[in-house]
């Protein structure tokens, strides 16, 4: 349905059920679960970016009084499982951080005394530290056993330089040369951390006979059960994940990093273990994301209209190869645009750094970040409105894209406007004062969903998903259910089980979680109207198809009858049985969410401190479930964004070791950094689905670094290449120049 | 390692507690008393989800010992309301959506309540200092800002 | 009618044409087809891609049956953050 529908649940700003446990202190997070018993595991984590360990003697720790249990790479029961390499290091160390052992032990104070009883022989080698060392010609190699995919040619000698992927479409040559002005340039991104407040934690307790389980703080909970059971080898059956309340994720929480570890000490040990990484851990140890170095080239007429786009990326991937999000990269850069000739070609390069990990739109941002930055400087170039300039060349209905098909209705034009009639943008800038428009656009994916409700005899209804709430979602399933019903929002509690009391769910990520688990609610809500109409037709003895179902009440077409919800789960048990509605789904048909920001930012140039003064997000969120958790999924990706532009970046020093691994010198933005953001929600509804929603978690992300990136520039008449724009980078910048 | 015996009021409850000279007063409230509501983001004070008060004083718990807490008073979040009568602050963030996944809320909610204890009328610049020790990664404060000063409205009213 | 399968510049390589006519009313139909007229294409290298059929990005479409008069296109999954 494209036409504008009223809904009579969905589009309010209800309060979340969740959150009164969340402002009482109630709710529990994964470090807040302690069992009978428990003892408490520590990790061992390697000292070097890059070294081979010769050897590891665990004796002393295991002689330690307070010790259990101590575990390696050998205790991996599956030694074929791929990620088990990240979970604890087998010949080499890869990263600053790395974990290479892990003991458990009666209190913390004592595994963490025993982790230094461990005496691991390390050969230090070279690091690798950053794409240009990497791919010099007689690089250190970090796998001498890598050999590039997706060359031409097989290469004949391994390299750091894991693939390369190539895209295009049209005519490139003939594109530049129709152009009247091309600008090509490089922009360089640094390694950032996804910074979620909670640190990973987990509780768990291996029962040979029975059901283990894990309670820990993830993206997703049955993702935790594959990769743990399989690490393992134990059934699914038998090991139950539970999630706790999760603090924070934006993609870094959709791996497991010591769950593996915790169950292999409780298997040893014979107790319950708790692990909780500390903030140094969390830096070090797991996920962050790719730093990039970004060529790009475009070429327009001097009408505005762009005649050709290329490309080349290079994504870092951290220690193991194909960790990249260089296909996202790649396939997001030049979608805002519709333009005949594109051409993309990317590299996953491994250096000695944590493995990356998702986040946010992952690998989008910093290839967006670069096209942006060349579209607005080729604006000023031709004398063009830079949202003008956009408009002309905006990507609409039945444009071809780059990564495949044509795009079906998509919101960026309708951004585009929002953004050129906002007050932000008809406002007056101040003397020093730069402004950046930078758009954004993320695919958004579907994904398996199991959903069950289940109507009790009162006739309220309990909602079982399995998509970890990590921004309100329980809040717009309930809402969704309350639609398709047409009963109050109230009737239904929506609950997110453990592992064992729902069939497989995919992770919370991709922007997934109210588009694709909401259509699993809504099918499953279907399921129970049509259960409804079958118990209610046979008590009227007519047949379904003349029952009615309006405004929360089944009505007889053939008379007067009405019967409500409560009424035909109160007799459930005589027509039949208890009522569940199912949706076991493969969501399909994610719309793409397009987004524009616009940043105002005053430098001051005597300390290059630049701070963001006004800000504009606008998106399109095809409808909007939940408005105000709408905005505060752009409020917080531009906050997110502002943070990769402005401040954020992994500091190593010449031997690779990671220098700044804490809240206090990786700064992530302050209340006091940042004004009101503002933001406007577009919608422009996905045909895909009922209610015509899209993913809005993770595209609000991509326009801050370009928009930002934008603004500096201009307040200080220096057009900047590489982020963050950290006070001493632009104070460089500033003198350089004058 | 001997412990040390504590006596110590906590939301206005009397409790005692054994604990080592180096245990901090947060891992005391969260594993010695089951007091989860303070969270732990960092230990070394950078991001406030500990938040607490000591005598009144808003402190990181992370930064303080369980011995200090020998004679104080200490408030936590669990001694702010209930989900049955919220206090002013927190009803505000809930209506205002200010919190997505909630770990830093207990610690802003302390830290609000101190805030609108020693200003009752902050501009929205004095709140976003007072607030700058909390951390939150997913709201981009905005909603959090407005709450902060909504409820400042609403108990000036009250007042 | 027939379907037209549009090929992006990966699968050109083994295809070494930009789009296709089948007659296939269904996904596997629609792989025996191409991979029976492109020798270099393997049957492998399909199989790992999503699709979208008229715009609509399925994930695992084995099941997909194909109108006639359709576009479908092979794309990389994707996963987000």
């Amino acid at each position: 349905m494209s036409e504008a529908q009223d809904y009579k649940y969905i589009g309010q700003r209800t309060i979340r059920p969740d959150g009164y446990d969340k402002v009482t202190g109630r709710a529990n997070y994964a470090a807040d679960l302690a069992l009978p018993n428990m003892i408490w595991g520590k990790v061992l984590r390697s000292p070097h970016a890059h070294a081979k360990i010769k050897s590891i003697d665990t004796s002393a720790a295991e002689a330690h009084p307070d010790v259990f249990a101590v575990a390696t790479h050998a205790d991996i029961p599956n030694q074929r499982n791929p990620g088990a390499l990240n979970i604890l290091a087998k010949d080499k160390a890869l990263y600053h951080g790395h974990a290479v052992a892990a003991v458990a032990a009666r209190t913390e104070q004592a595994a963490e005394e025993a982790l230094g009883l461990i005496k691991v022989d390390y050969e230090v080698l070279t690091p690798v530290m950053n794409l240009d060392d990497a791919m010099a010609p007689n690089a250190p190699l970090i796998h001498d056993q890598l050999f590039t995919n997706g060359l031409p040619e097989k290469p004949s000698k391994p390299s750091n330089v894991a693939s390369r992927m190539e895209m295009s479409k049209g005519d490139i040559e003939a594109g530049f040369k129709e152009a009247d002005i091309v600008i090509e340039r490089e922009f360089r991104t640094p390694t950032v951390h996804q910074g979620y407040i909670e640190p990973h934690a987990c509780t768990v307790r291996y029962d040979a006979d029975g059901q283990s389980m894990i309670w820990c703080s993830t993206q997703g909970h049955f993702d935790v059960r594959g990769s743990t059971a399989n690490m393992l080898n134990i059934e699914h059956s038998k090991l139950k994940v539970i999630a706790s309340e999760i603090g924070g994720g934006f993609g870094g929480k959709t791996t497991v990093y010591i769950e593996p570890v915790a169950m292999i000490l409780s298997r040893k040990s014979g107790r319950p273990v708790k692990i909780q990484m500390d903030r140094d851990e969390v830096f070090k140890g797991s996920g962050p994301a790719s730093a990039t170095r970004n060529k790009v080239k475009i070429g327009a007429r001097k009408d505005g209209t762009i005649t050709a786009m290329e490309a080349h990326l290079y994504y870092e991937s951290g220690a193991f190869p194909g960790a990249a999000p260089l296909g996202p990269g790649c396939m997001t850069i030049f979608t805002p645009y519709d333009v005949e000739n594109q051409y993309v070609e990317g590299f996953d390069v491994v250096v000695n750094k944590p493995k990356v990990a998702a986040y946010r739109a992952p690998g989008a941002p910093q290839s967006e970040f670069a096209c942006e930055m060349v579209i607005n400087e080729l604006a000023d170039e031709l004398g063009i409105d830079p949202i003008d300039f956009r408009l002309k060349n905006a990507a609409k209905e039945d444009t071809q894209t780059l990564y495949g098909p044509k795009l079906k209705a998509v919101g960026l034009v309708e951004c585009l406007e929002a953004a050129k009639s906002s007050p932000h943008y008809q406002s007056a800038l101040e003397q020093g004062v730069g402004r950046g428009v930078a758009a954004g656009f993320w695919f958004n994916i579907g994904g398996v969903s199991s959903v069950i409700i289940n109507m009790n005899p009162d006739g309220t209804g309990t909602v079982l998903e399995g998509s970890p709430d990590i921004g309100g979602s329980r809040a717009s399933m309930q809402m969704m259910a309350a639609e398709e019903l047409q009963l109050p929002i109230e009737t239904f509690t929506t609950i997110i089980p453990d592992t064992a009391h729902l069939a497989h769910n995919d992770t919370t990520g991709g922007s997934r979680t109210t588009f694709a688990t909401g259509m699993a609610v809504i099918e499953a809500a279907a399921d129970v109207v049509r259960q409804f109409k079958e118990r209610a037709a046979a008590v009227w003895n007519v047949t379904p198809e003349q029952v009615q179902w309006t405004d929360g009440v089944a009505i007889n077409a053939n008379g007067e009858d009405k019967m409500t919800a409560a009424e035909i789960c109160a007799n459930a048990g005589r027509t039949g049985g208890q009522i569940t509605g199912r949706g076991n789904i493969n969501a399909r048909g994610a719309g793409p969410s397009f987004g524009v920001h616009i940043a105002d930012i005053k430098v001051d140039r005597e300390t290059g401190k630049a701070d963001v003064v006004r800000y504009t997000a606008i998106q399109d969120a095809g409808k909007a479930i939940h408005p105000s958790y709408v905005e505060g999924q752009y409020q917080g990706g531009a906050a997110q964004g502002i943070g990769w532009s402005m401040n954020e970046e992994y500091i190593y020093n010449k031997d690779g070791l990671l220098e700044n691994p804490g809240f206090l010198d990786y700064r992530i933005p302050l209340a006091s950094d940042l004004p009101m953001i503002e933001t406007i929600i577009v919608e422009v509804p996905n045909s895909f689905h009922p209610y015509g929603v899209r993913g809005v978690g993770e595209t609000g992300i991509i326009p801050p670094l370009a928009a930002c990136g934008t603004a500096v520039s201009k307040s200080i008449g220096i057009r900047m290449t590489e982020l963050p724009l950290s006070p001493p980078r632009i104070l460089k910048a500033i003198q350089e120049a004058s | 390692m001997s412990k040390s015996h504590i006596t110590t009021t906590i939301n206005g409850d009397v409790r005692e507690f054994l604990c080592d000279p180096s245990d901090t007063l947060l891992s005391v409230l969260r594993d010695n008393l089951g007091l989860t509501g303070t969270k732990e983001g960092c230990g070394t004070g950078d991001c406030g989800a500990c938040s607490v008060t000591v005598n009144g004083r808003l402190v990181c718990s992370c930064l303080v010992l369980g011995v200090e807490a020998e004679g104080a008073e200490i408030g936590t979040v669990e001694g702010i309301g209930s989900s049955d009568k919220l206090h002013v602050i927190q009803q505000k963030f809930l209506e205002h959506a200010a919190l997505q996944c909630g770990i830093c809320t207990p610690g802003l909610i302390v830290s609000t309540k101190a805030l609108l204890e020693e200003n009752p009328n902050p501009t929205e610049d004095e709140a976003r200092y007072y607030l700058a020790g909390n951390l939150c990664r997913c709201t981009g404060y905005d909603k959090i800002i407005r709450a902060v000063l909504d409820s400042a409205e609403t108990l000036r009213g009250a007042a | 009618m027939a379907t037209t399968v549009i090929f992006s510049s990966e699968l050109q390589k083994f295809t070494h044409e930009a789009q296709t006519q089948v007659s296939a009313t269904n996904y596997r139909g629609l792989v025996a087809e191409i991979v029976a007229r492109y020798g270099d294409l393997e049957e492998d290298v399909i199989l790992e891609m999503a699709v979208a059929i008229d715009g609509e990005i399925v994930h695992d479409p084995m099941l997909e049956t194909i109108r006639p008069g359709s576009e479908v296109h092979f794309l990389y999954r994707i996963s987000g953050g």
